[in-house]
């Protein structure tokens, strides 16, 4: 044991050794504020920031340099208080939240960064609605947002739909749906920004690129693992296991950041009697109504459709009466990948571009599907409309930071009394 | 490269705050997951009600450190129940998406600006864990040795905790063997097998189940105490959907259903993650590895622990210590 421990000791001694080399460079010395502004997925220039003690003394002003960073470093550690002077932003950029003052605080021999999130001019009135029609504010309100609760809803359906399928035929709840959806987005935005594509052949492309690696999933992977006979629990796990990847691998090539796509990103709302909506919306709502109807129509009418239906009903059934199974199975991933594809740069499009974009509406997804019943693909449509307007709605009463919790809380509700869901059958509860 | 830091970080890794928590926590899903079968994937919840349990407590009401102790382990008997009622009669999947939706309602609410003057916001709250440190016997300084060149040391502080967190890890290990020893354990090991047998039985399922998801969800709760007073605050995000799932790699990695399974696992995880973002961060600082940054070193090591989650359930599903004809892996 003795000798073990000093050979082992001696070997370790003797890579650190050799491994040391030079003496590692200590990370420099940081204390202080520091920031980095863009706007548009462009660094801003030339930005003033002004940084004073909590007693108002000021410290230094600075301006960002050309890739939008500033640096203010401190004596001594404490609160300190950040302005922006929004006079010096570009003409349409504005401060999001209006508040142009930070109080971060500066620890001892750490820098501390500032966020100030800057957005176009427009985005705000279009959020804010407009308040100065005739009808009575409330109603106008709640107009506005049934709106943005069918344009929420129907992302959200896009992406239900395809994880619906996907649940029906082969039984896999498939926590890795949100990352098919972020998939969608960024292939988008690479053909879109780094292409230097328009947006609309991009998103084309990138539905079809995800298409493919759907069906590409299903065959190498997914596939694979139904043919040794994984287990659904297991093969739930294994999703999440998928999922981390994905959303990792996305950081590490996408990064940390929100972006948005080079075109369409802020356009000014058009009125329609109460409500007020950028165009890009409607064109969006537009296209994902027609998709939704041409995924109906097909899986009520083709005989693909039906063999898929056969298949999520039973399908040994399915199998003994001459349907090739696994063909259905695959050609569901393909059309579940795409789909989802299209949700994620919905998503883009109305919101904006991150790397957890779809880890954070898988549960909205999750409660879509499961509000309208597990499996069946038309209970995923009813479903998540439901969600998305009782989302948007909600935040008539509740503020918009618990939005989300209102949908969940009616999910748990929904499941005590009617744990089929909405067009669930009793025998799929178990 | 400074290797003696990343062996020191490492080694230190296997026993530390981290692992205690993890540990914890990773008992209780043993229970729900290992032993009942139930896919309960809102762990992280029970160690934010008692987090904040402990924290609000203390700091908002200004009771004592006891109190806040007592307060936690109500909150996290009574998530339970209200997490248990409308699930536990549903299908696997159902319970898995309902549990996470109850965890993320929590960390939505305690995060909210509308309850930020009891919760604080996003910031969390702080300043709670001055009752707990003066109970603490060692004087002020660093304990530890020198393995070889390698210098081992915790602060005293951290070795209060540590000393709490293993003691704790014992005590639930030994009452998890004495349980799954009794008729009780065995009906709980009965209804991840066969539910419908046992019922057929005249066993209360829905009772035992609810008794599983209670006393998991209260030793996983002992993991949200030790991160607040390891680190004297608490935030709501650190309780988020993801923490469960690295709960549930530590409980396949060691082997589910066993009693030893949950704790080796999460000090292997720890050691391989610490160890991995040490070398790869200092391999970049270092210029050994060019084509990636820091920031996305440390997004690579979170890529392998997905890759590793899915080469240990395709392959080795029962982990370390398992037993395949074990694992609740082959629902309906």
């Amino acid at each position: 044991m003795r000798r073990a421990v000093i050979a082992f000791t001696a070997f370790l001694g003797g890579l650190v050794f050799l491994l040391v080399g030079p003496a590692h460079a200590d990370p420099a010395d940081c204390q202080g504020l520091r920031g980095t502004l863009t706007f548009q997925g462009q660094p801003v220039n030339g930005a003033r920031i002004a940084v004073s003690t909590e007693g108002g003394q000021p410290v230094e002003t600075v301006t960002s340099n050309a890739q939008g960073a500033w640096d203010v470093q401190v004596e001594d550690p404490g609160r300190y208080q950040v302005t922006l002077d929004p006079a010096s932003l570009p003409q349409n950029a504005e401060i999001r939240g209006g508040n142009n003052v930070r109080t971060p605080t500066v620890y001892e021999g750490n820098c501390s960064s500032v966020l100030f999130a800057l957005q176009a001019k427009g985005a705000a009135a279009q959020q804010q609605g407009d308040e100065g029609s005739g009808a009575s504010p409330f109603w106008t309100q709640a107009a506005q947002l049934t709106f943005e609760g069918l344009n929420l809803g129907l992302i959200i359906a896009l992406a239900a739909l395809g994880l619906s399928l996907i649940y029906g035929t082969t039984g896999l709840t498939n926590f890795a749906h949100g990352e098919l959806v972020t998939l969608g987005a960024i292939l988008a935005y690479a053909f879109n920004v780094g292409f230097g594509l328009h947006l609309i052949p991009a998103a084309v492309c990138a539905v079809i690129l995800a298409g493919m690696l759907g069906y590409g999933q299903d065959r190498l992977f997914w596939g694979q693992l139904r043919r040794r006979g994984t287990g659904t629990i297991a093969m739930m796990i294994i999703s999440i296991g998928v999922a981390i990847f994905l959303r990792y691998v996305f950081l590490i090539f996408f990064g940390g950041q929100t972006e948005s796509y080079a075109q369409y990103t802020a356009q000014p709302g058009i009125e329609i009697g109460p409500i007020s909506a950028a165009p890009k919306n409607l064109v969006a709502m537009g296209i994902e109504l027609a998709v939704l109807v041409v995924v109906g129509i097909a899986l009520l009418r083709t005989r693909t459709g039906k063999a898929a239906r056969a298949v999520a009903d039973n399908p040994a059934l399915a199998a003994s009466s001459g349907i090739n199974v696994d063909g259905v199975i695959r050609i569901i991933w393909t059309v579940g990948g795409a789909i989802a594809a299209l949700a994620g740069i919905m998503l883009g499009l109305s919101q904006n571009l991150k790397y957890t974009m779809g880890q954070d509406v898988l549960l909205l997804i999750f409660a879509g599907v499961t509000l309208g019943g597990l499996g069946t693909a038309f209970g995923a449509l009813v479903g998540s409309l439901v969600v998305g307007l009782f989302i948007q709605v909600s935040t008539l009463w509740v503020p918009p930071e618990l939005k989300s919790v209102g949908a969940l809380a009616v999910l748990i509700i929904v499941l005590l009394v009617r744990p089929q869901g909405i067009l669930g059958r009793r025998e799929r509860i178990g | 490269m400074d290797w003696i830091t990343i062996f020191s970080t490492t080694i230190k890794s296997a026993v530390g705050v981290e692992t205690v928590l993890y540990a914890l926590a990773a008992i209780g899903i043993n229970i729900h997951f290992g032993y009942t079968g139930l896919l309960n994937f809102g762990q992280a919840a029970f160690m934010a009600v008692a987090g904040y349990g402990l924290a609000v407590t203390v700091t908002v009401i200004g009771l004592p450190f006891w109190v806040g102790i007592a307060v936690g382990l109500v909150a996290a008997a009574i998530l339970a129940l209200l997490m248990g009622i409308p699930t536990l009669h549903l299908r696997a999947d159902y319970l898995a998406i309902v549990t996470i939706a109850v965890a993320e309602i929590i960390r939505l609410l305690f995060r909210s600006v509308a309850f930020k003057d009891i919760f604080g916001g996003s910031d969390g709250q702080r300043g709670f864990s001055g009752g707990f440190q003066a109970l603490n016997p060692f004087p002020e300084g660093e304990y530890g040795f020198n393995l070889g060149p390698i210098p081992i040391f915790f602060a005293h502080w951290q070795l209060w905790v540590m000393v709490v967190g293993w003691l704790l890890i014992a005590l639930c290990c030994f009452i998890v063997f004495l349980l799954m020893k009794s008729p009780w354990g065995r009906v709980l090991k009965a209804i991840r097998e066969d539910e419908d047998a046992v019922r057929s039985l005249g066993k209360n399922v829905f009772s035992y189940k609810m008794q599983s998801l209670v006393l998991g969800g209260v030793i996983g709760c002992l993991g949200g105490f030790i991160y607040g007073l390891a680190y004297g605050s608490v935030q709501p995000d650190v309780f988020g959907t993801e923490t469960t799932f690295y709960l549930y790699t530590m409980v396949i990695l060691g082997g589910a259903a066993r009693v030893l399974g949950p704790v080796v696992g999460s000090m292997i995880f720890w050691v391989l993650l610490v160890l991995l973002n040490g070398t790869l961060s200092e391999a970049v600082a270092a210029g050994v590895i060019t084509f990636i940054d820091t920031s996305q070193a440390g997004a690579l090591r979170y890529v392998f622990v997905g890759l590793g989650l899915i080469l240990l359930l395709v392959f080795r599903p029962q982990g370390i210590f398992g037993d395949k004809r074990e694992i609740a892996i082959d629902a309906r």
